[in-house]
């Protein structure tokens, strides 16, 4: 149990003069290297170091996420002399005995190696310069179930501050000045949302982390959870205190299991060393923490909805005002930030706000995280200043698009969000900026696309995602998003005309002027942000009734031209066993069985198979 | 409500209705234990607040949670059945209905959508012979979807009860199938 | 107080009040389909879920909805601007794209909001057409008929059921577009604690909720030559059924449908009142009897079927408290099957009692096995006042021009104490009329007990009796009556006598009267009528009529005999809490 601020910089102290060992090995334990194979590498690499005896040598240390998803399993081995380090991708087990073996020589051991610092791709020199790490400035190189590598690192250091150095006020005030904005989608100013909170005169208050990150193809959030939990803990006791809040939830989607034990292993870890519970670290204020589980609902994530989950009720939404930070949980002012939001908090109390500010743009300052997926390269996680370039974030980091295709599009904000072409590839975002493009930052998801992705498909891929999660309260979000849905699906099958593309544009106005919660107000916009960049795209549905990207089965059909040779690859990779033709032959697709699947026409390797 | 789990059910003269309550009393108990842990009062806000992690439990126990099991802990904590179906509907994680040995879903989430999650899905339809939200005759498959995992870098990503398969192409799912047998 | 500007004319208005408050007062009026206010009994609907009530305000992204957004200083709404008639007409336009529409058959015909709002926004055709909701309708039970393809979502009858009743039967269940309003599971309303008050069918704005409708078993029954058909009415029947066929609200129509009701050729018109009279005496002596034993107090009371049922389902351990006594419906019916079967020399299965009532549970009571001795109901139908003014009206009976007459004898005699049971409170004081002259043995003439009047969820008095202090409550609205049996349960209250009713102002506000649509000064001039007709009555004290005496000696001899146990009282039974 640590005291006060002095036992705590005495304990940090202490940490930091223990010895170490001459290696240190990182392996990335997040939910994606476990799922891509880490743990029989780990388990490798545990057992050779029993069998070589490198124990005195190599200390092992379990993190989350290195952000270098497109590599797993992945490893880093730290020199502590010379602090160099070297990143090993796409690992086997054998490949880990030859490392451990050789020990750094990587020509000896012969495995990929990434690069020699942090994450930069090894061929590109930009993307050290553009990633700048704050939210995941522990991520993959701590272990996050140890306190100890948390305080480490100055951890719970800015929390002493705020307590012992700083008022309410002052820590509240200090987020204002930082002009921190809400990294769960919306951009509201962090500071100005608590001091509503502050203001009001009641006895009890409420903090709430939103940790539903429902977004589909958005994990940032997972990671910080999952690489560095303290930094999110912290934050909430500091923000507790700013608020005058003694009572913090977090409120965690039940589909991040490694997320909930990291947290519930550095939620009792916080509390035995005093930093929650009663009179922390001395100073007389109490704050707990309780993990509360979602249970598969995207529009939990919307705060009045998130607040009635908590509560026990169904997950919808109610109307503003009032506002949870005037009458949120049982009717309690209460405060929603997001984890990335409260993942900022330490570091601007413990640097200041005019260091923040000096990060990112003058509207939006610091960095913002996002998820990289889709048909792009390197898939993983990059934090990057607020007004980097999207072309350096999609080239430079992501190394462009999948296979050399052509970049069509790249989705961002998720289902509430739209698309930006490749001509807008030079703009710096920020919240304004991309809002202004039409989309929005949302929580930070890029879902990149190339030709083969249609673009009405990708807008009724989103509508069904809402027409499942709508809670199905108000009448525009429940009826009036299944009917955008039922006129996007007659354009992709061929029924489409301009009366379709007339009625998507007036229903998606009135449902965004209507509906209830933002889930609602949001959902038109992947159809009006498509219909604004790709309208030729669903012309050619609706004109021609073709499908350019072969995506919509009903407007697509493959039939084999005179360059096959015969080779029945086609044949024998057919799901439903349509195609006929002898040997050395040509072929013949059934066109009333063909169910579309295009399996065909990636296999040929003769271009004999046409998709019109 | 049926809620048999046997391949029979429906087609079966003897069971009318099962109650789990009474079927498993160990299982009741442990939720009970489970349930005493909690501070359950008189102050029924307050016991609602527990709802969701007890209906977690208790599917974790039961594996679904048919009504008998939903009007045992809406006693337990002084609710209405209404409220808790309520909720068990509301939220896809919980089901009453019984679910099949494996669950599989695949992710539908935007990352493994655009790398063709559409088709994994499609090609499972069509070798199990079940639709999405069903289990097989035999009670051994249920088939669903689901939103992502946070695995998007592995996209398209099938997670079989806990076990996640990523890179997923069509000629995978034979032996996707093949792997839960053992 | 705000100051606001709608359509540009400048209104001030009380801080807390809404756009609608605000336009209202300037009157204009906004559509409303799923905000619903009964500000007499201080509940609300404003889950703001139809969006209906859009206008636009000045600096706003998005419309607002005038129902819940609170209006702000200086605010500038514009309630008929051409985004806010778009916005609206294409809300109506998706709710009728998922509305079967059947008004010409349907049971809310005339009765309807969606169906109002059609006709004043004369939307021509359905622009966005597609997929449409398909459930099957609940005919199970033999009050409520619920059929979900009509249901627009509006939580109205769970704000009725689960915050106004809290008997929570109704949640909103699954999500998206399959979004419905039901009892757990979708089971049928006879699966669950559903108490069939009804008060759901008056809450709902559209014909998703209605009553299970018998008017045709009545048409049956009465062109059977076969048999006698006699009909009871309700005492809260008379002020309400005049609201159906043209009369103003609060006017008495007693006269006008004895009148009637001979007209569509009942053999024998007779009054619940007179077993209303009869159910007092048998109350009363239970009552006395109770507090001179000092034991099982409080007595309750037990002629709303509604609230029987309730403590059924929610408070078996006080299953003894309720009195014995059955309701008036169930003693009229007894006593003609029995008593008036043998004076007119009829087999009782050849006579068939029609009731008609305020009331929706009242269908379900007739119904109760216990109430069918050897198999014979003593209530073969019942339906509602609603329904009555539905006969009339096929029946081309012209209301308003109708002479006055009086009831058939021997069960058509009725006092003022029956009258007053139509509303909350009214039991209680009838109860007291007689207690205190039995006790007193005197004949008191100070007999209004006005404490216990009104709509008032919960009232008290204590009332001196013969140098005996009766401590009573009355409540109605089975969330009041919840709160009342809690604190009974844990000891906390000390009353002798507490009156009982499931709808909120009792029987005046029952599921079966015509629809107020959220008028609830309607329901203050039904309880004056009510009064009106109590005070111009010659006789009040229910064991002052004559046909009652005349009953007594001739049959039941006395008050508690076992005759009148048999015929008269009935047990109660422990329920599933589901
Ligand atoms: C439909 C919907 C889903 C949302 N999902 C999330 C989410 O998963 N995570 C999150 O932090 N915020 C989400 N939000 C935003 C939250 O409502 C809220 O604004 C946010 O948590 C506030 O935190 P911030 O100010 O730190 O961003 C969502 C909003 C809507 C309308
Ligand atoms: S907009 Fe959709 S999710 Fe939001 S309240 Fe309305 S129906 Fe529910
Ligand atoms: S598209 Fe699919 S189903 Fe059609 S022929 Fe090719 S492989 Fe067979
Ligand atoms: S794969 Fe191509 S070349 Fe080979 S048989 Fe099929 S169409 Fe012909
Ligand atoms: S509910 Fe109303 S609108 Fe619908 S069919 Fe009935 S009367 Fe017509
Ligand atoms: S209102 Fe119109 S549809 Fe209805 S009966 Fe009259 S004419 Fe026919
Ligand atoms: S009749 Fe009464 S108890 Fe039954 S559902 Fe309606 S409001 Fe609830
Ligand atoms: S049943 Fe009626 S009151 Fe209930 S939600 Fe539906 S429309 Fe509204
Ligand atoms: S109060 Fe009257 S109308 Fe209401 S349920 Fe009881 S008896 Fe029926
Ligand atoms: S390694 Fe995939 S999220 Fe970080
Ligand atoms: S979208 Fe499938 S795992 Fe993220
Ligand atoms: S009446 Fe206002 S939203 Fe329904």
């Amino acid at each position: 149990m640590i005291k006060d601020a002095n036992g705590l910089i005495d304990y940090t102290e202490a940490l930091k003069n223990q010895s170490s060992s001459e290696l240190k090995l990182y392996v990335s334990m997040g939910t994606c290297g476990i799922a891509a194979g880490t743990t029989p590498v780990l388990n490798k690499i545990y057992q050779t170091i029993e069998e070589k005896n490198l124990k005195d040598i190599i200390d092992v240390v379990e993190v989350g996420c290195m952000g270098l998803c497109h590599s797993e399993p992945c490893i880093c081995l730290e020199n502590k002399e010379t602090n160099e380090k070297v990143y090993y991708g796409n690992l086997s087990e054998e490949q880990v005995v030859q490392i451990l073996e050789a020990k750094f020589d990587t020509e000896l051991a012969g495995a990929k190696v990434l690069n020699k610092t942090w994450n930069t791709p090894e061929d590109e020199e930009i993307s050290d310069q553009i990633q700048t790490r704050i939210v995941l400035r522990n991520s993959g190189v701590i272990n996050p179930e140890k306190i100890e590598d948390y305080v480490m690192r100055d951890g719970y250091k800015a929390l002493a501050k705020a307590l012992t150095e700083m008022k309410p006020a002052g820590v509240v005030s200090e987020i204002e000045l930082s002009g921190l904005r809400g990294r769960g989608g919306g951009g509201f100013p962090t500071g100005r949302k608590w001091q509503f909170a502050a203001s009001q005169d009641a006895d009890q208050k409420y903090l709430i982390c939103n940790a539903d990150e429902g977004d589909p193809g958005a994990f940032m959030d997972r990671a910080v959870l999952e690489g560095d939990p303290h930094s999110v803990l912290e934050a909430m006791v500091i923000a507790g205190y700013g608020i005058g809040a003694d009572k913090g939830y977090i409120y965690i989607r039940a589909e991040y299991p490694l997320a909930i034990k990291r947290l519930e292993i550095a939620i009792a870890q916080a509390e035995e060393l005093g930093f929650l519970g009663e009179n922390i670290l001395g100073s007389g204020f109490n704050f707990t923490i309780e993990l509360k589980y979602g249970a598969g609902a995207f529009v939990c994530g919307e705060e009045t909805a998130l607040i009635h989950s908590i509560e026990g009720k169904r997950g919808e939404p109610t109307f503003k005002p009032p506002f949870p930070a005037i009458s949120g949980l049982w009717g309690k002012p209460t405060i929603v930030n997001n984890v990335e939001t409260f993942a900022n908090v330490a570091a601007i109390i413990r640097n200041g706000a005019d260091w923040f500010k000096s990060i990112g743009t003058e509207g939006s300052p610091g960095t913002k995280v996002f998820a990289l997926a889709g048909k792009i390269n390197k898939v993983g996680l990059v934090e990057v200043p607020m007004g980097t370039v999207l072309r350096d974030i999609i080239y430079g980091l992501g190394h462009g698009i999948v296979d050399g295709r052509e970049f069509k599009a790249v989705q961002t904000g998720g289902p509430s969000g739209g698309c930006i072409k490749a001509d807008k590839l030079d703009t710096p975002i920020d919240y304004e900026s991309l809002k202004a493009l039409g989309s929005m930052m949302g929580s930070g998801g890029m879902i990149v696309m190339d030709e083969d992705d249609c673009m009405v498909d990708i807008a009724k891929f989103f509508l069904d995602f809402t027409l499942e999660e709508s809670c199905g309260k108000c009448t525009p979000c429940r009826i009036g998003n299944t009917r955008l849905h039922e006129l996007l699906e007659d354009i992709c099958s061929g029924n489409g005309t301009m009366e379709t593309i007339e009625k998507l544009k007036t229903l998606s106005a009135a449902i965004k002027d209507t509906a209830l919660c933002g889930l609602g107000q949001t959902s038109p916009n992947p159809v009006i942000s498509t219909l604004n960049n790709f309208y030729d795209e669903y012309m050619q549905h609706v004109d021609r009734k073709k499908c350019p990207a072969g995506v919509c089965t009903k407007l697509v059909s493959y039939t084999i031209n005179d360059k096959c040779v015969g080779c029945t690859l086609c044949a024998r990779n057919c799901p439903v066993s349509c195609i006929s033709g002898e040997r050395k032959e040509l072929h013949h697709i059934d066109q009333s069985k063909c169910i579309k699947c295009g399996v065909c026409y990636t296999a040929c390797k003769f271009h004999a198979i046409d998709r019109t | 409500m049926s809620s048999c789990t046997c391949s029979k059910d429906g087609g079966c003269s003897g069971i009318e209705e099962i109650n789990l309550i009474k079927l498993f009393p160990e299982k009741t108990s442990e939720l009970d234990r489970y349930i005493e842990t909690l501070n359950i009062t008189s102050d029924i806000e307050q016991n609602r607040g527990y709802l969701i992690q007890v209906l977690h439990r208790a599917q974790g126990i039961f594996s679904y949670l048919p009504e008998d099991v939903q009007l045992h802990v809406a006693n337990k904590l002084s609710l209405h059945l209404s409220e808790v179906y309520g909720v068990i509907s509301f939220y896809s994680y919980f089901t009453d209905k019984p679910v099949g040995k494996y669950k599989i879903n695949v992710c539908t989430g935007t990352a493994c959508f655009v790398k063709g999650a559409g088709r994994i899905l499609d090609e499972l339809k069509r070798y199990l012979s079940i639709e999405e939200g069903e289990t097989t005759a035999d009670g051994k498959f249920s088939l669903g979807g689901l939103r992502c995992v946070g695995a998007c870098s592995l996209a398209p990503v099938v997670m079989v009860n806990d076990k996640v398969y990523g890179n997923v192409t069509t000629d995978m799912v034979p032996q996707i199938i093949n792997d839960c047998s053992e | 107080m705000f100051n606001l500007k709608i359509n540009n004319i400048d209104v001030t208005v009380e801080e807390g009040s809404t756009i609608l408050n605000a336009a209202e007062k300037i009157g204009i009026k906004i559509p409303t389909l799923c905000h619903m206010s009964l500000d007499c009994f201080d509940v609300e609907n404003r889950t703001g879920s139809c969006r209906i009530c859009v206008v636009e305000v000045a600096n706003r992204p998005n419309l607002a909805p005038a129902c819940c957004t609170p209006v702000v200083e200086g605010m500038e709404v514009k309630t008929n601007s051409i985004r806010a008639i778009n916005a609206r007409r294409t809300m109506l336009d998706l709710l009728l794209s998922d509305h079967p529409k059947e008004c010409l058959t349907c049971a809310k015909n005339g009765n309807c909001s969606l169906q109002d709002l059609a006709a004043e926004m004369d939307l021509h055709h359905v622009m966005y057409e597609g997929a449409m909701s398909k459930y099957e309708i609940d005919l199970a039970s033999e009050a409520i008929v619920r059929d979900l393809n009509k249901c627009i979502m509006c939580r109205r009858c769970e704000t009725a059921c689960n915050t106004m009743q809290t008997v929570g039967i109704l949640t909103g269940a699954n999500r998206g577009f399959e979004a419905v309003v039901s009892p757990a599971s979708g089971k049928s309303l006879t699966e669950t604690k559903c108490v069939f008050c009804g008060q759901c069918v008056s809450a709902c704005p559209v014909g998703a909720l209605s009553e299970m409708n018998y008017k045709y078993d009545v048409w049956r029954a009465i062109n059977d030559e076969s048999k006698t058909v006699v009909v009871q009415t309700a005492p809260a029947v008379r002020v309400a059924i005049g609201e159906e066929l043209g009369l103003e609200a609060g006017e008495i129509a007693t006269g006008k449908m004895v009148t009637a009701l001979r007209m569509l050729g009942f053999d024998k018109v007779f009054d619940t009142d007179f077993a209303a009279d009869l159910t007092i005496m048998e109350e009363t002596h239970e009552l006395i009897e109770r507090v001179k034993a000092n034991e099982n107090l409080p007595i309750l009371t037990s002629c709303c079927p509604g609230w029987v049922k309730f403590f059924e389902h929610q408070f078996p351990e006080l299953i003894y408290m309720p009195s014995t006594a059955k309701s008036p419906q169930q003693m009229f019916g007894a006593i003609t099957k029995s008593y008036y079967a043998e004076k007119i020399g009829k087999k009782p299965e050849d006579i068939v009692v029609v009731s008609v009532m305020p009331c929706l549970a009242k269908k379900y009571e007739a119904s109760r096995p216990e109430f069918a001795p050897n198999g014979v109901r003593d209530v073969d139908i019942a339906i509602s006042t609603r329904e009555l003014g539905d006969m009339i009206k096929e029946a081309g009976i012209q209301f308003s021009k109708l002479d006055d007459s009086e009831y058939d004898n021997p069960l058509g005699e009725s006092t003022g104490a029956a009258v007053i049971f139509g509303a909350s409170g009214g039991v209680l004081e009838a109860a007291l009329r007689t207690a205190a002259d039995w006790l007193t043995n005197e004949d008191l003439k100070d007999i209004d007990f006005e404490a216990v009047r009104g709509l008032e969820g919960s009232k008290e008095a204590t009332v001196n009796v013969a140098g005996l202090d009766l401590k009573v409550a009355v409540v109605s609205g089975l969330g009041n009556a919840r709160k009342l049996l809690e604190r009974i349960k844990n000891g906390e209250s000390e009353y002798h006598a507490i009156e009982i009713m499931a709808c909120p102002g009792g029987c005046l506000n029952g599921g079966g009267q015509p629809y107020i649509h959220e008028d609830t000064s309607i329901l203050e001039k039904r309880k004056e009528a009510i009064y009106r007709e109590d005070s111009g009555k010659e006789i009040r004290k229910s064991h002052e009529n004559p046909y009652i005496k005349q009953l007594y000696s001739e049959f039941l001899t006395e008050p508690g005999s076992p005759l009148a146990h048999k015929l008269l009282h009935t047990k109660y039974e422990a329920r599933e809490n589901v």
